[in-house]
């Protein structure tokens, strides 16, 4: 769509571009470029002079156990929490979506948790969970179960997933709500007039008419786990123990700054790159066809 | 709703309160943590009735730090502060940069038009994190760490808000154009009194989702400032929680958490309307 009127001249529209161009220049386009030229090098040891390798670096990571299993771990975890997470936001938004009356009154007691930092998401968990002083792991050794998520990486696992997915809920409950309540009310009590029963008319109406929204969701929460989740990570676990809990982007971060393995994390960044990019248009497309309906 | 029974009207709302109860149980807890001894707290099972040291513990928090412990002594009242800098610089900067870019590309015909959009629409893609290393590099040799600009420049590299506005401009007619100029009004004046306010509820919803995106940065500040004057309470929680078995003051860690966490809350409950129209339509 494009507008038939417009203003004339090149140098105003030049010079109202030109903030967001440099901005992204500087500090998007510049280091983008920077992480894929990197990555075709290995720097030695002592950073006084780089060695092109090619793919090398690529090579490296694709047949390293650590980055493989990192992989995998990604995908446990991306998987949980999005699934966790929207499962509960549809759970709560479904039954909002039911109330006449006081559905507001439960979106602003739901929905504030999405200001919460994942960082202090990841400190509430910690703290109910420490080993010494938290209520949960408390109440837990009371029933006989040991619990030491510094130790134990299923546990560690768990809690990383439960603090994330909590701070996700409000997010997904919002898009659903607004999902369910965009459904015209005629064609559920039509199915009810025809005497389909609330079970019924949810899965064969409100569940498909909700798909894409949905299908966006699932994309959503999958970039919000690959990435918003570092700040859980790194309060609660650090990638541990014995990196059960190191998902890519937190490989990064501590192969490039911690190890200071610069190929490697700019490999590492290249990679990450292309998945988004793959995610990213998936997620265009989605929106491309919700436009043309 | 369709039919109505009585039993099931009870079960819905028994359903949402226990979502609301497992949405506030964390954040109570944390809030009663914070107003009782750090012996209350050392001696488990922790208590869930708020005690009496609310005013002890903030007053440490912010001005005095921890009595004792692990990170003890450092104050989160400068932190606040520059949270408060850097969320709403992010917030303002992504706002103006975005509005002008939109205006460009809804109302001009200029060269390389299309290759200037395809750039912007780039940036949509990536988070910091993914380029942090070369980022970094970028602002150590601009000489920006430790510095406002540097922690806020970076990440107003993004191309959301741009797109939100110039969706909403498409929408708006081009009678209100044809009527500026016919009146002889300049582009300049036609964005400053006409597009800019009627877009207003965008403007206000772009700056709580914003607000809390830039008040809630945790990695880039993490790396960026090793100047204690110069970092964000919600990075700092970080340094204060104790590792192993460390002995660490947890009133005073409690009490930090909540500060950190109210600001962008008042945000998103005081202006919910806008918040919920802006997460719908633009995703961050």
């Amino acid at each position: 769509m494009e507008k038939r009127v417009f203003f004339k001249g090149w140098w105003l529209p030049a010079l109202l571009v030109a903030p967001q161009l440099l901005i992204s220049f500087v500090f998007f386009f510049y280091p983008s470029g920077q992480a894929i030229w990197n990555s075709l090098f290995l720097p030695d040891p002592f950073g006084l002079k780089t060695e092109f390798v090619g793919l090398d670096n690529f090579r490296f990571l694709l047949s390293d156990p650590y980055y493989l299993a990192s992989f995998k771990t990604t995908v446990i975890f991306s998987t949980a929490v999005s699934v966790s997470s929207m499962a509960l936001g549809l759970y709560l938004a479904a039954l909002a979506d039911r109330l006449i009356k006081g559905a507001g009154v439960y979106q602003t007691l739901l929905i504030w948790p999405y200001a919460i930092a994942p960082a202090i998401a990841g400190v509430l968990w910690l703290f109910m969970f420490n080993g010494n002083i938290g209520l949960a792991s408390y109440y837990l050794k009371a029933l006989g179960y040991e619990w030491n998520h510094t130790l134990k990486g299923d546990q560690a696992m768990f809690l990383v997933i439960l603090a994330s997915s909590w701070g996700r809920i409000s997010y997904n409950f919002l898009f659903f709500l607004a999902g369910l309540q965009a459904i015209p009310k005629s064609i559920i009590e039509a199915a009810a007039i025809d005497g389909a029963s609330f079970w019924k008319r949810f899965g064969t109406i409100v569940i498909p008419l909700l798909s894409p929204i949905t299908f966006f969701l699932l994309v959503v929460n999958i970039v919000y786990a690959f990435f918003d989740t570092f700040g859980v990570i790194h309060t609660i676990t650090s990638g541990g123990p014995e990196q059960s809990t190191t998902i890519l982007v937190y490989k990064v971060f501590s192969d490039g700054f911690v190890s200071q393995d610069l190929g490697s994390s700019a490999a590492q960044s290249v990679i990450l790159l292309v998945l988004v990019g793959i995610l990213t248009v998936i997620q265009f497309k989605y929106i491309e066809r919700k436009v043309h309906y | 709703m369709v039919e109505k029974k009585r039993s099931g009207y009870w079960l819905t709302h028994f359903g949402l309160i226990l979502g609301v109860l497992f949405i506030f149980f964390p954040v109570w807890l944390t809030f009663v943590a914070s107003t009782v001894t750090q012996d209350a707290i050392i001696q488990p099972p922790l208590p869930i009735i708020p005690g009496g040291e609310f005013f002890e513990n903030y007053a440490n928090a912010l001005f005095r730090g921890a009595p004792e412990g692990y990170g003890a002594r450092v104050p989160v009242m400068q932190m606040m502060i520059n949270s408060a800098i850097m969320a709403i610089g992010i917030t303002v900067g992504k706002i103006v940069i975005s509005l002008l870019s939109a205006f460009a590309f809804v109302y001009f015909r200029f060269p390389f038009r299309n290759l200037c959009f395809w750039l912007i629409f780039i940036t949509l893609m990536l988070p910091v994190e993914v380029r942090i290393v070369p980022t970094y590099e970028v602002v150590a040799n601009l000489n920006l760490l430790n510095s406002y600009t540097g922690l806020i420049f970076p990440l107003i590299a993004s191309a959301t808000a741009t797109f939100l506005f110039r969706q909403f401009f498409m929408t708006i007619p081009d009678e209100m154009v044809e009527a500026a100029r016919m009146d002889g009004c300049s582009p300049m004046r036609f964005f400053i009194d006409i597009l800019v306010p009627i877009s207003k509820t965008n403007i206000a919803a772009l700056f709580v989702i914003l607000f809390i995106f830039g008040w809630n940065q945790y990695l880039w500040p993490l790396l960026m400032t090793t100047d204690p004057d110069m970092q964000t309470i919600v990075m700092a929680i970080d340094s204060m929680i104790p590792t192993g078995d460390d002995f660490a003051h947890w009133p005073t860690i409690m009490a930090t958490a909540m500060l950190a966490m109210v600001p962008p809350v008042i945000i998103v409950v005081s202006m919910q309307k806008f918040f919920v129209k802006g997460l719908l339509e633009s995703d961050k």
